[in-house]
């Protein structure tokens, strides 16, 4: 089973730039779960997102994330996991866990 | 004569469990097992047969197999099938013939992923056996509702892989709590409904009790010893059931427990749980089941209202309140003191809890307890009218309605009848 784990914070926490020791958690986290980490990225904050509609064939363009939340997405792992047990258990270990939000999602299989 | 519904509550689990575990299909197993079932209607009046645990399990596992042989996707799972030794469907020997797999069914229905309604509703379908219209009728909501909440449940289990296992050793304790909060909220659903006509729904009491004890069963089977905090929520459960008896009086009213009647509680229930209780005190520090369990025990053992040590009552809930800080504990814990050091003392505890419960109609009704004790009528009354009026109980409404007459106030919310 693939999992995406969505990591989201208060990404004023990031507002002056990545905490050294908890990018080194990270770096960690990514060693111990090299074997099934498929891929993963951090984002830049929300005041760099755009985001896009398409009504009745007309694009409209809005400044912004696509909703404002007290928590943001910042990043995620796309992860390979036997089961849900398994995806928590390494969604627990990722350090943005300790101050935000991870969500959980199997990805949809199209076969 | 084989009674096929008797049949059907006892073994339902069981079979379900292994037939979940053989096919790794919550549906696929459900639908053959009540196919099974069905078939036995039939079958049984020409020819009962030796085994029916295995006659059923046999007969589910081909309904099984000709599901997944229309599912063309699963052909795989067909060949990883192990072999069902048909012999056994004649054999006349105990059900050795069919796993027993409910310990992780029980965990996989009360696992934390799920909305917590949702584990309620599975775990009585799957373990229990109840029927989806028996579960939606004990909960007030239409069957729909309930098949819809079951349909989404076992939707989220398969889509999201919730594994079908017993937890591991590190994860156990947490998921062992989840479990047993799983089987206290269906206990409590069925002793005091909220918002019922009836007070009790004893199906809901019974059901919880059973699967306590089914816990317990299989977890003494698979780690050779029980969790004392197990024994504690069983001991809790049979302590509170004892009074079942004589907490609604005959005209639907609520009796308090220093005014029921104690030689009619149930004095087996009683000596089960203080036993229970004991030893699991003696084995480690109480978890907050067994100081809840140990309070219901001073009650149950004293023989009077009067006799009732509230003294070692108020300590038990002021260790409670240390384990599980809740302004209803703290709650309790006033009543207890108010009933051991005064109703003075007890009132200015209770008064300290008012921002965080004054919109609960028990604080009320203590409050106004207390102030009737203290002579203190106006303020009393008006303690009651608001405790009624927030009362969603039928049974709790016309007691504090007989209390308001008592104190020859005019009642202005009129209290649902019972019907």
């Amino acid at each position: 089973m693939k999992y995406l784990l969505l990591i989201y914070e208060a990404e004023k926490r990031w507002e002056n730039g990545y905490n050294p020791a908890e990018t080194a958690e990270y770096g960690a986290f990514g060693k111990e779960f090299a074997a099934q980490i498929v891929g993963g990225n951090a984002l830049k904050p929300t005041s760099t997102a755009t985001t896009v509609r398409v009504r009745d064939g007309k694009r409209i363009t809005t400044d912004g994330p696509f909703a404002e939340t007290k928590e943001q997405l910042g990043g995620y792992y796309l992860v390979e996991a036997a089961d849900l047990d398994e995806a928590l258990n390494m969604a627990a270990k990722i350090p943005g866990a300790r101050y935000g939000s991870i969500e959980v999602r199997p990805l949809m299989i199209f076969s | 004569m084989i009674n096929l519904d008797r049949l059907c509550r006892a073994e339902w689990g069981h079979l379900l469990s292994s037939l979940i575990r053989a096919f790794g299909d919550f549906d696929i197993a459900e639908e053959a097992l009540q196919e099974a079932f069905s078939a036995a209607v039939v079958d049984w009046a020409e020819a009962p047969p030796n085994n029916p645990v295995a006659w059923l399990y046999g007969t589910a596992r081909h309904r099984a197999i000709d599901r997944i042989r229309h599912r063309a996707r699963s052909q795989v799972l067909l060949a990883e099938l192990a072999p069902f030794d048909e012999r056994h469907l004649q054999s006349t020997e105990p059900d050795d013939a069919v796993p027993d797999e409910r310990l992780r069914l029980i965990f996989t229905c009360c696992h934390p992923a799920l909305a917590e309604e949702a584990r309620v509703a599975l775990t009585l379908r799957t373990l229990g056996g109840l029927t989806t219209e028996e579960i939606a009728h004990a909960f007030l909501v239409p069957t729909s509702t309930m098949a819809q909440r079951l349909v989404r449940a076992k939707g989220k289990i398969r889509e999201a892989a919730i594994p079908y296992a017993i937890p591991e050793a590190a994860d156990l304790p947490e998921r062992l709590s989840a479990v047993m909060s799983v089987l206290y909220l269906i206990f409590n659903e069925g002793y005091a409904a909220a918002q019922g006509k009836e007070l009790l729904r004893r199906g809901l009491s019974n059901e919880a009790i059973d699967l306590s004890r089914l816990l317990r069963a299989l977890l003494h089977a698979r780690l050779g010893s029980v969790p004392p905090e197990v024994d504690s929520l069983l001991a809790l459960m049979l302590l509170h059931d004892a009074r079942r008896e004589t907490r609604v009086a005959e005209d639907g009213e609520l009796v308090l427990l220093e005014e029921q009647d104690r030689n009619r509680w149930d004095r087996s229930e009683i000596e089960e749980g203080c036993a229970l209780v004991r030893a699991a005190l003696a084995r480690a520090r109480p978890g907050t089941y067994a100081l809840e369990a140990a309070i219901a025990a001073v009650h149950a053992e004293s023989p009077s209202a009067e006799a009732t040590d509230w003294a070692q009552i108020a300590g038990l809930y002021a260790r409670l309140l240390e384990l599980y800080p809740s302004p209803v504990v703290a709650l309790n814990r006033a009543v207890a003191v108010a009933m051991s050091e005064g109703y003075a003392a007890g009132l200015e505890l209770v008064n300290a809890l008012e921002q965080d419960l004054s919109g609960y109609h028990l604080w009320h009704a203590a409050r106004a307890d207390l102030l009737r004790h203290l002579d203190r009528r106006a303020h009393a009354i008006a303690s009651y009218q608001r405790a009624l009026e927030l009362s969603q109980n039928a049974s709790e409404s016309r007691f504090l309605a007989r209390r308001l007459a008592e104190l020859g106030a005019p009642v202005t919310t009129i209290p649902p009848t019972v019907s």
